[in-house]
């Protein structure tokens, strides 16, 4: 079996050129199964253009990006439904009850037991008692539960996270942290996750791939990068790979 | 173009999903099914009270009664049935909600087989209770047309599906940019395909367009139904004709707009 087959998610020589634009310039990663990875980089730096050909919405340029063994987005159809996603830059239909969107998600997802995975779900998630009021009126912090909870439905195998705390206070985004480190254990999910927030990265991942202008800057576990660039914090690190500042190890070179 | 966009992998539990994403949606919403039901009661109304006043005056409208009524009856029909598929459709990027249909495994021909079915739904409520107005106001009753009524309603379905599903297409491609199309694309159809008068009314060179468009071949069997009293079979096949023509042109369409909206990132941003 290639090493491509053994990932969860292989991105090799990944290209997308748009109208002239570079967004993403030829990067290569893998991700294991079970591992949890964060992708940081500034606004514009090609995260959100990487996740997407990840998920099959965009397709590339030029390069391949493979999600349990599926091709994407050619073959997309035979991962989907392993698949799941969660952002704050898309919402739930307003105007249906968070119980009504969970179960149409869940058929879409071809989820089994409807009933008993959302109320258990709702349980976990605290939602219990909002199961029945329309999703426009909850607060920020429920409706992110709710985008979570549709995210967890069909007990993905590959989640990608897109700013999962966005717009949280600090209790609910630890609360959201917290489940997202127990459904990773439970599950032996594969997250990925794209985040500024750089306690949400150190706290969760394993991993961390720094993103600039379309390219991979860094890749390594969080302890290797913060000795390389000498450096107490990953926002120390994220500042100076944004701001062009190579760190003691350039210093070294 | 992949195997699944065009149907392989067919779930009628998606199909059904989404159908009742948009029946919970309507069903919440008093104005939106206020919406479906007002217009149509104006416009038969409005028309239907012309007819009287004109038949009253005119030798050729006293016998060609309810040719109006049945006109506008069946143009609400095409208009209806294409805008009951776009609205649904517009929902969708109304509630920001695309991006999660667009990533889960609801394929595009279920995604489209839900619109029409919903397109259908949203008729039904719109339309029915016209129909019996214009029996109580005016004693026409599009029912009594009987097998002609199918015929008439399956080829002015058709085509507003395919009119739907092009306008699908340019609005996942272009945005809300295109949301305008949705709203004002078939009146592009109410001059050309003779609503309310004979194609021979049109400049000569006019009725070669007006003949390549199936709800021509509708309107023209409806009045040779009401005035002469004859049904046109030939007039409904070759109006089928088109339709599967119009149909298959609009399937490919959305397809290769849908590619071109994964290439460009459209997907990304259904905004303006």
């Amino acid at each position: 079996m290639d090493a491509s087959a053994q990932s969860a998610i292989s991105v090799d020589r990944l290209t997308k050129i748009y109208k002239g634009t570079m967004a993403v310039d030829g990067i290569s990663f893998r991700l294991p199964r079970g591992s949890i990875t964060g992708l940081l980089g500034g606004n514009g730096a090609g995260k959100t253009t990487t996740i997407a050909i990840i998920m099959g919405l965009v397709m590339p340029t030029a390069g391949h990006v493979a999600v349990l063994g599926a091709e994407m987005p050619k073959e997309r159809y035979r991962v989907l439904h392993r698949m799941n996603f969660e952002s704050p830059y898309v919402d739930m239909p307003m105007r249906l009850t968070v119980r009504q969107n969970l179960s149409v998600f869940a058929q879409l997802y071809g989820v089994a037991d409807i009933g008993e995975r959302i109320a258990n779900l709702a349980a976990d998630l605290d939602l219990t008692e909002f199961l029945d009021r329309q999703t426009g009126k909850l607060s920020a912090g429920q409706k992110t539960r709710v985008s979570l909870a549709k995210a967890l439905l069909n007990r993905p195998e590959v989640l990608l996270l897109d700013e999962p705390t966005a717009s949280l206070d600090p209790d609910t985004a630890d609360w959201v942290r917290t489940r997202l480190e127990n459904y990773r254990r439970e599950h032996s999910a594969t997250i990925l996750l794209a985040s500024h927030n750089m306690n949400e990265v150190e706290r969760l991942c394993e991993r961390v791939i720094i993103m600039k202008r379309g390219r991979i800057e860094d890749d390594d576990v969080p302890d290797r990068l913060l000795a390389r660039y000498g450096r107490e914090t990953l926002e120390e690190v994220f500042l100076d790979v944004a701001r062009g500042r190579g760190g003691q190890h350039e210093a070294a070179q | 173009m992949n195997k699944a966009d065009i149907g392989l992998g067919f779930s009628l539990n998606r199909v059904g999903a989404m159908v009742r994403r948009y029946w919970y949606l309507l069903r919440s919403s008093w104005p939106r099914i206020l919406d479906l039901v007002y217009w149509p009661t104006v416009q038969m109304l409005m028309w239907g009270f012309l007819q009287l006043y004109v038949s009253q005056n005119a030798g050729f409208f006293a016998r060609a009664g309810g040719v109006f009524i049945g006109s506008v009856l069946l143009w609400d029909i095409l208009f209806r049935g294409q805008l009951g598929f776009s609205i649904s459709f517009l929902e969708e990027m109304y509630a920001h909600n695309l991006g999660n249909i667009m990533m889960s495994p609801l394929r595009p021909v279920e995604f489209i087989v839900s619109l029409m079915i919903m397109s259908i739904v949203r008729l039904s409520i719109g339309m029915i209770p016209v129909t019996f107005l214009a029996i109580a106001f005016f004693g026409f009753n599009l029912w009594s047309l009987g097998f002609a009524l199918v015929a008439f309603f399956i080829n002015l379905i058709l085509t507003s599906w395919a009119i739907g599903i092009f306008v699908a297409g340019l609005l996942l491609r272009n945005g809300m940019g295109a949301e305008s199309l949705a709203w004002t694309i078939m009146f592009l159809f109410l001059p050309l395909t003779c609503v309310y008068y004979p194609v021979s009314v049109l400049p000569h060179w006019l009725q070669y367009f007006s003949w390549a468009l199936p709800p021509t071949y509708v309107f023209e069997g409806m009045r040779a139904l009401l005035i002469d009293h004859v049904f046109r079979t030939d007039l409904m096949l070759e109006a089928l004709g088109f339709n599967i023509v119009l149909f298959a042109g609009a399937s490919f369409a959305f397809l290769k707009l849908l590619a071109s909206a994964r290439k460009h990132g459209s997907l990304l941003q259904t905004g303006e």
